[in-house]
């Protein structure tokens, strides 16, 4: 095929309709319905109410100054939740800031995100970074850094080393649709192309980034045929369709395992929150906008599908959202109380040992408190 | 009048009546940004010349220089200073050395926006104050207001001459910091600093937010009995030597604010200048507070901005050297 004939959006490897599993009459597509137990279909559930109203409190939270910052996931819990879902403990998450359902899933608890929250002495980053910012080395999940796309070729580089070191594990990374513009986003898909390392992107498109479209972000049909010019797969799938990201994931986590490398998957999804608790919406969208996708809420659509196969009740809804609220006001009660990190902890950390400028300076804060700390009293 | 309003003032003042400049950033566009420092100006002059871009610094940066280099006049925002480093080589490799490298061939009068700095409770990534990796980049020239009086005035400076600026704007300040702003078009001349308050016992050296800690501090030392001369620098490159030389040799002591980290910092070079220029005028060593040589934290972030408590007991050290 010459460069001329060839088309946007027309080849062949990217399908025309994303992949979808629920279908309109909320039952599965049996050609597609993956192989998933029940309990684990209720497990699923349960951690997508529980994402759900974990971002609510913190919301209100942060309203009520409490919190100075955060970032809701709402609309988005299938990506995450069923994405994560298709991971095995031992592979590692290089997220974003959007992904508290990975990590729930994964087993973090809400105490120890909310203690991030906090920045208190308890906080597995000793208060060092914003809420939302979290990082879960026990359960293989990197660091979040703000700066966007910067943990993607991260996410390469582990992947390549789990190959080199013949580990049988994948990464998993998760980024917006608005960061695939960033440099960072280019060269670790060719890396991975490249070294065909086990890597599974995935682009959570939820249409915004802050107040600018996706539309901007590319001339491109969609961003999944993105992953063709750098030699591997990308598909689309519904991203409010919990069992379709589980498909489309594990797909791609399998055929990383069997060494055939990298794959790009981008769900459809939409931001139906603002982007953190910083922005306002109103500025550049409109609530028709958002109503659409309302509709299509993926806890709602889940819950539909499973209230068919009898594995959902009003009485067991109850009594989840009882529960998460029940286990996010504790948390929040302990991370409130729990005190800050000792103004001394700036100093750690900067170097495998501090060296003596950073003892100077310590020497030199404590002191200073003191002095104020003394001439407060007199 | 706020420095945002004074922000969004010299840029419309501006493309009203140079039709080759052109804002384009991180939505900066329909939302006017997201400290709305842009609000209005895609109503008034359109889609082209206010520019909702990908999310790719180094592609706005980039792009930026090319536009330049064909005679518009770019004013590119980066939504945050933390966020500049994608776009770093094309500022340090490209942008600064155009001029020097083509032989005066060619030249990039792009003025950078930047909110920068902390105090917000941003966390290492909505807080650093990156001056001095362009204060070491011959060929960027460095502005940093402290107010919108000179916000406006320096803007317009900075977009109506031929060289790159890096124009920091300091997120703290910009609603905090109010004052008297005249309607039209005025300049503040570039690399001239402001005598804040007159005094003779010791000069303080401050830019940007650092400003409005001194101040607090010079209030304090009044109450001491310590009679400070205050100097805001508004542009780091090019510098306002003379008026610091003058304070020097008036004073004999120095205390330099700068929320950077401490090491190889801005106000390390000025140190320098200071002990080339008037060591024989020194009473006492000059000296620095700082941010820490730490990346910036969230929680402590208090513990780490120098306070004005610090800055009193600098003034002090030197007093009592
Ligand atoms: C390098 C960099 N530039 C700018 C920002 C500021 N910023 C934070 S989030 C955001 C939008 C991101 O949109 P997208 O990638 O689509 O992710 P989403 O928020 O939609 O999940 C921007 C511009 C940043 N964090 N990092």
């Amino acid at each position: 095929m010459s460069l001329v004939e060839f088309e946007v959006g027309k080849n062949a490897s990217v399908p025309t309709a994303p992949l979808t599993v629920l279908r309109e009459d909320d039952t599965a597509d049996p050609a597609l319905m993956p192989e998933v137990s029940d309990e684990d279909l209720r497990a699923i559930y349960r951690t997508m109410i529980q994402t759900r109203t974990l971002d609510e409190r913190m919301v209100t939270l942060q309203r009520q100054g409490r919190i100075a910052f955060y970032m809701q996931s709402t609309g988005e819990e299938a990506t995450t939740v069923g994405s994560a879902y298709a991971l095995r403990p031992g592979d590692w998450i290089f997220p974003c800031y959007r992904e508290q359902g990975a990590y729930l899933w994964r087993g973090a608890t809400v105490q120890e995100m909310a203690h991030q929250c906090y920045g208190n002495y308890l906080d597995y980053t000793k208060g060092r970074q914003m809420p939302v910012h979290y990082s879960f080395r026990h359960l293989n999940i990197v660091s979040v850094s703000s700066p966007l796309m910067t943990q993607v070729p991260h996410a390469v580089g582990t992947a390549w080393a789990m190959k080199l070191r013949k580990d049988p594990y994948v990464t998993m990374t998760y980024f917006g649709e608005g960061s695939t513009s960033e440099g960072d986003f280019h060269v670790a898909m060719n890396f991975a192309g490249v070294y065909k390392t086990p890597t599974v992107f995935f682009l959570r498109n939820n249409g915004w980034a802050i107040s600018t479209p996706a539309s901007v972000q590319t001339a491109s049909e969609n961003f999944a045929m993105k992953a063709n010019a750098y030699g591997f797969e990308g598909v689309q799938v519904d991203g409010n369709d919990v069992l379709a990201v589980i498909v489309a994931t594990r797909r791609a986590v399998d055929k990383a395992l069997r060494g055939e490398g990298p794959t790009l998957i981008e769900a459809l999804t939409y931001r139906v929150g603002a982007h953190s608790t910083s922005d306002d919406p109103s500025g550049y969208r409109t609530e028709d906008h958002v109503s659409p996708w309302r509709d299509k809420d993926p806890v709602q659509r889940f819950q539909r599908f499973l209230a068919k196969r009898g594995l959902w009740s009003p009485e067991w809804e109850a009594e989840l959202q009882e529960r998460f609220k029940q286990e996010i006001l504790e948390a929040i009660e302990v991370a409130e109380k729990t005190p800050g990190p000792a103004p001394e902890t700036i100093f750690e950390d900067v170097y495998a040992e501090k060296p003596r400028f950073l003892q100077e300076q310590e020497a030199e804060l404590m002191e200073s408190l003191q002095q104020t700390k003394a001439e407060g009293a007199r | 009048m706020n420095i945002i309003q004074a922000v969004n003032d010299a840029l419309k003042i501006q493309m009203r009546q140079d039709d080759r400049v052109v804002v384009m950033g991180e939505d900066v566009g329909k939302f006017g940004g997201v400290f709305r420092a842009t609000v209005g100006l895609q109503q008034e002059f359109g889609e082209d010349r206010v520019v909702d871009t990908p999310l790719s610094e180094a592609g706005i940066i980039g792009t930026a220089i090319g536009m330049a280099l064909y005679g518009m006049r770019p004013v590119p925002e980066i939504q945050f200073m933390d966020y500049i480093f994608p776009a770093i080589d094309q500022i340090i490799n490209e942008m600064a050395k155009f001029r020097y490298r083509s032989g005066g061939q060619y030249t990039c009068p792009v003025v950078i926006r930047t909110p920068y700095g902390g105090g917000i409770r941003g966390g290492h990534y909505h807080s650093q104050s990156n001056e001095a990796y362009f204060t070491h980049t011959p060929g960027l020239k460095v502005v940093v207001p402290s107010n919108p009086y000179d916000a406006k005035g320096l803007l317009l400076a900075a977009m109506r001459q031929d060289d790159p600026v890096i124009f920091m704007e300091p997120k703290r300040m910009y609603r905090a910091a109010k004052g008297e702003v005249p309607e039209g078009d005025y300049t503040v001349e570039l690399g001239k600093a402001k005598v804040l308050k007159e005094g003779k016992d010791v000069t303080v050296i401050a830019y940007g937010s650092m400003v409005h800690t001194a101040l607090e501090a010079v209030t304090k030392a009044e109450a001491e009995g310590i009679d400070v001369e205050l100097i805001d620098l508004r542009s780091l490159v090019p510098l306002d030597l003379d008026t610091i030389i003058a304070s020097v040799e008036k004073t004999g002591r120095v205390v330099i604010v700068q929320e950077a980290p401490k090491s190889t910092g801005f106000a390390a070079e000025l140190i320098a200048l200071i002990n080339e220029h008037a060591l024989l005028s020194l009473e006492a060593p000059v000296v620095r507070v700082t941010g820490w040589d730490t990346p910036f934290p969230y929680t402590l972030d208090l513990e780490y901005l120098p306070s004005a408590d610090r800055v009193l007991q600098g003034m002090r050290k030197t007093l009592n050297f």
